[in-house]
């Protein structure tokens, strides 16, 4: 300590000075680097500004008390800048807590993997579902359901499938047993579309009906690459006063664009469904390769995804058994449906539709 | 299907575009060309057709050639077939037809001095080899080759018999019960009261519009020819074919309704191609009609169609112009109709069908044909004015908040088959005796209507540990079935499983196992997003009866709410995991979320946070391994201290010194008040009160 005690001043002119409180603000802010732990900042502390050794105090009483009365100014004003650089010091010191040093100790490997919360996966089936749903309740419907077990008559003959019909050959059906000594109309089978609900729905609910109806169906398929006997389906339904083909094809193009982009576009031809008449299939243009071609739309730049029409007059006289406003003369509307794992595959690049079933955890991982 | 651009250039003389585009004009008016191959210079192309089941009238050359005349508003050449005069003959040729319900027109023509063989080429233009040749169908025999040219060029099914086979004339009849019929197949067939035949006077010849008969088939040495060319009714050939496990190119034709006025064309087909190898026509042209089915065949009433309709249904086009009368006129007399003009409300027609088109018979049909010819993608793209509210189904925002709360504990959404085993039903229904099964399922593992959702979830985790993923954690939201094969009823279950370790692995800490008290988090986290007033878990005597099969009776635990049963979970069943050849743990449950759904959802209502210290203290008990947690928990509950706001236990142990009947069990509480800092003395006092309480559980104060 004595060698690094306040030595009395030879002079007190300017330059004398001015070296004199350089020296000790140099001293200052080095040690004050040096600071690296809190006991460390103590001691720094005590030396500057303790009350007792503290060199604060020693210039004080040595360079200020016993300055001549003409430099007493001078050397107040450089003693006042020195007090103020270490109290400076201090605080930052303290504020800055572990020195680098200290803390270089504690230096982790930061390119070891992040410890992930494994959050589930929604199902990509009810994903697509959802969103699908969401397009269409954006324009005005409801969700609607209904039974997975239904009776021939709500999936076939009030879809204008006529007992007997070849249009029923087109649908293989899962039967519930027993039901050979039933009423052909009362028998139970799996639905093989989501198609009954739309007259569940207008058998509840008199015009106007926009509704929306997503939901699983079997059909006696063999599973293969893109068939299963279990797989699910959005219907819509959409029925008031003065609903146009035109409208059906703004509906969809809409939808479409609002589920693939703003940049698809869709083309409607002529197609068979007994419960729709006029019945259309619905393109879109190849959303992988923008309608050039390519293998995935079989080079023809369109990808077939859904059937639709205006509701059949048939399918009408149905409904009016329980609602007499459904007047095919009076009112029009028009329906359409579309295969989700279809969708969900092309979506999301699915090769093998037996997929979806599986459970497999690493199929679904990547859908978190 | 396939068609010649050649052929059906024939019937289209004026026809001007070219294969590629006839294609594309074809296409989007719904005659689906799905593939064009070039077939050389002077051959032009062949298409390869996906016609809809509603338009088998356009499954053949001229059908697709009166498409094109339509669409492009050019002739169409009549099929005019000249045959030589026929030679007399002194007693007619006898057609009965006996079954009136089931044929509408039988027609008949006797061929003499007939040469069977290879079929010379006849009227130029339509050489049998020549189309044949391009389409890759082999000739057999001119009898064959006539048959098959009619069918591929007017869809109209004929049948050509060795006349001199037949004993007597022809009758259309039902079989008789137990009557024997060899047919064109070789098979024999036992006939049944309901199948229609063609008969001689002795037996039946072949299947009406199924199949012909061995017994008169055309053979080499056939000399005389009985050409038959006739209507039957669509679901009496249907139920025929059934019966018989046929499906022929003529019964997909009958079933779904042929041209009553074709047969005398395809007769005329027939015959010339054979008479083209020599011989002549005896007598007259055999033609027995059905007035009842003339008239709803090829005289059906007219019909109206109104424009205004037209314009109502199919809106707004993309051309100013749009529909207009003449449009209508022109397409559908393109298309076979003949429209006069009805006096009523202009403008509208009397319609008249043509016998081709059985699909067409209201008003509705003719405006899909308008719109198909006109082309739909010529329609704008509007939107229809909308001003209901939407409404959402009840249970919606319960199923979604239950899906979000499975998620955010980490578990995958499944969805697994909706059918099991009569085993896995079985095993896994909550009420006994409750199973549907199917009439005719895929296989016998998928023979019966899912009871509940496990074992699908079983089978997907039994999946993941075959392929080596040991860390499983699944869910499904799916229906599951009971009741009878009369009435089925259908409810909305939640099921769980998981297996392997905590996913929260990071790469300097290894995870843990999951158990029970993970599972049973989880089940408590789904249940406190509901308004459940009291909720606890419990479990019955091994030998009750009332637990279920798949879990481990001491492992699993029932859930109530309010008093009533809302699922159970735990550990899979040993017995169930061995069966399975599952050698890890398995942690599986499922939720009856019905009876969820129809409780509220729990509304976030906040409360003051006390601005003032809170106290810990812990209790270290000793307590009887038989005195569960529950005890102490309720026994804590009852002393309705307001500012004891939190207790837990904290850490259970067992140790050597305690003795094997004793567990310690170190209970951590926490006393604040909203309103102050809580004295020493009333620590005090609520400290001996939690000590009175645990004593009166049965634990003790560990010394």
């Amino acid at each position: 300590m004595t060698q690094d005690a306040i030595p009395a001043l030879p002079e007190y002119n300017d330059s004398a000075l001015d070296q004199a409180f350089a020296a000790l603000a140099k001293q200052a802010t080095d040690e004050a680097a040096a600071v690296g732990s809190p006991d460390d900042l103590e001691a720094f502390r005590l030396r500057w500004v303790g009350r007792k050794q503290g060199r604060l105090n020693d210039v004080s009483a040595r360079w200020l008390k016993g300055a001549p009365a003409e430099a007493k100014k001078s050397v107040g004003e450089r003693f006042k800048a020195l007090k103020d650089l270490v109290e400076g010091l201090l605080d930052r010191a303290a504020g800055a807590g572990p020195s680098d040093a200290a803390l270089a100790a504690e230096a982790i490997d930061i390119t070891l993997p992040g410890t992930r919360r494994l959050t589930g996966a929604e199902h990509p089936i009810t994903r697509t579902l959802n969103e699908i749903v969401s397009v269409f309740a954006a324009l005005g419907y409801s969700v609607g359901v209904g039974p997975e077990v239904e009776t021939d008559f709500y999936n076939f003959e009030s879809m204008n499938f006529p007992p007997g019909h070849p249009a029923r050959d087109t649908q293989d059906t899962l039967v519930i047993a027993n039901q050979e000594r039933r009423p052909l109309r009362d028998r139970l089978l799996l639905r093989t579309h989501t198609s009954p609900v739309q007259m569940r729905t207008m058998e509840q609910q008199a015009p106007p009906v926009r509704i929306v109806i997503p939901g699983k169906v079997h059909r006696n398929d063999a599973m293969d690459a893109t068939h299963s006997p279990i797989f699910h389906q959005v219907e819509g339904l959409c029925v008031d006063t003065n609903i146009t083909f035109s409208d059906l094809k703004g509906t969809l193009d809409h939808a479409m664009k609002a589920l693939f982009g703003s940049s698809v576009k869709t083309r409607f031809f002529p197609s068979f469904f007994p419960f729709t008449e006029p019945s259309a299939d619905v393109q879109i243009s190849c959303i992988f390769c923008g309608g050039k071609g390519c293998r995935k739309c079989k080079h023809s730049g369109w990808i077939e995804l859904l059937g639709c029409g205006m509701v059949d007059p048939a399918v009408f006289a149905f409904a009016q058994e329980k609602q007499p406003a459904y007047d095919p003369k009076k009112i029009s509307g028009f329906a359409f449906g579309m295969g989700v794992e279809r969708i969900a595959m092309m979506k999301y690049g699915i090769s093998e539709i037996g997929q979806f079933y599986a459970g497999d955890m690493r199929f679904l991982n990547q859908f978190v | 299907m396939k068609i010649l651009t050649k052929w059906l250039r024939t019937y289209l003389p004026n026809l001007s575009v070219d294969d590629s585009q006839l294609a594309e004009d074809l296409t989007l008016r719904g005659i689906a060309v799905e593939g064009i191959f070039s077939l050389g210079p002077g051959n032009g192309s062949l298409y390869e057709m996906d016609i809809t089941t509603n338009r088998v009238d356009a499954m053949n050359h001229y059908g697709i050639a009166r498409e094109a005349a339509t669409i492009y508003g050019v002739e169409l050449k009549a099929l005019d077939i000249a045959l030589p005069a026929a030679q007399p003959s002194a007693t007619a040729f006898s057609v009965k037809i006996e079954a009136e319900d089931a044929c509408g027109r039988f027609t008949a023509r006797v061929l003499r001095d007939i040469t069977i063989g290879p079929s010379r080429d006849w009227f130029a233009g339509a050489q049998v080899s020549t189309y044949f040749g391009l389409l890759e169908q082999k000739q057999i025999s001119n009898a064959v080759d006539a048959t098959n040219f009619a069918w591929l060029a007017m869809g109209q099914p004929t049948h050509a018999f060795d006349l001199d086979k037949i004993q007597g004339g022809i009758i259309v009849r039902r079989a008789r019960k137990g009557e024997k019929l060899k047919t064109l197949d070789g098979m024999d067939r036992i006939l049944d009261a309901d199948d229609l035949v063609v008969a001689d006077h002795v037996k039946a010849l072949g299947l009406a519009g199924v199949m012909g008969g061995w017994d008169t088939m055309i053979t080499p040495e056939t000399k005389n020819v009985l050409v038959e060319a006739a209507w039957f009714e669509p679901m009496a050939v249907r139920r025929t074919a059934r019966r018989h496990g046929l499906h022929t190119d003529a019964s997909h034709r009958f079933e779904r309704g042929a041209d009553f006025n074709a047969a005398p064309v395809a007769s005329a087909i027939v015959s010339r191609i054979l008479l083209a190898n020599g011989g002549q026509i005896e007598g007259d042209f055999v033609d027995v009609r059905v007035t009842s089915w003339e008239a709803r065949t090829s005289h059906r009433p007219a019909i109206t169609l109104a424009l205004s309709e037209v314009h109502r249904l199919l809106g707004k086009t993309v051309d100013k112009e749009g529909i207009n009368a003449s449009t209508v006129e022109a397409f559908l007399t393109g298309l076979g109709c003949q429209l006069s003009a009805a006096p009523a409300q202009a403008p509208s027609w009397q319609v008249i069908l043509p016998s081709w088109r059985l699909d067409l018979q209201r008003e509705i049909d003719l405006i899909e044909e308008v719109a198909r010819v006109y082309g739909y993608n010529r329609f704008a793209n509007t939107l229809p004015a909308f001003g209901e509210g939407v409404k959402a189904l009840p249970w919606a925002e319960a199923e979604s908040v239950t899906r979000r709360t499975l998620l955010a504990a980490g578990f995958h959404e499944a969805i697994s088959s909706t059918f099991c085993s009569n085993g896995e039903a079985a095993l896994t229904a909550p009420t006994p005796g409750q199973i549907v099964p199917l009439g005719n399922p895929l296989s016998e593992e998928a023979g019966v209507m899912r009871p509940s959702l496990v074992p699908g979830l079983l089978n997907s985790v039994a999946g993941n540990l075959n392929r080596d993923v040991a860390d499983v954690r699944l869910f499904e939201l799916g229906t599951v079935f009971s009741g009878t094969t009369e009435r089925v009823e259908e409810r909305p279950a939640l099921a769980f499983a998981a297996a392997g370790n905590l996913p929260s692995q990071s790469s300097l800490h290894s995870g843990r196992a999951i158990e029970f008290y993970d599972l049973k988090g989880v089940v408590e986290q789904v249940l406190a997003r509901y308004q459940v007033r009291d909720t606890y878990f419990d479990r019955f005597p091994s030998d009750s009866g009332l637990t279920p099969a798949w879990l481990h009776p001491y492992r699993c635990a029932r859930v109530a709410a309010d008093g009533l049963t809302i699922g159970w979970f735990g550990e899979l069943h040993p017995a169930e995991a061995t069966a399975r050849k599952i050698k890890d743990a398995v942690l599986i449950g499922e939720i009856y979320i019905d009876r969820l759904y129809r409780l509220p959802l729990r509304k976030p209502a906040a409360r003051e946070i006390s601005r003032f210290q809170p106290v810990r203290r812990d209790f270290s008990l000793v307590l009887d391994r038989n005195i569960p947690w529950e005890w102490i928990d309720k026994s804590l509950a009852s002393l309705q201290i307001p500012e004891l706001v939190d207790w837990r236990a904290a850490e259970v142990f067992r140790d050597a010194k305690l003795g094997a009947n004793d567990y310690s069990l170190l209970v951590s509480t926490t006393f604040q008040a909203p309103d102050r800092t809580l004295r020493e003395e009333e620590l005090q006092s609520f400290q001996s009160r939690v000590v009175d309480a645990v004593s009166k559980a049965g634990a003790r104060l560990r010394t």
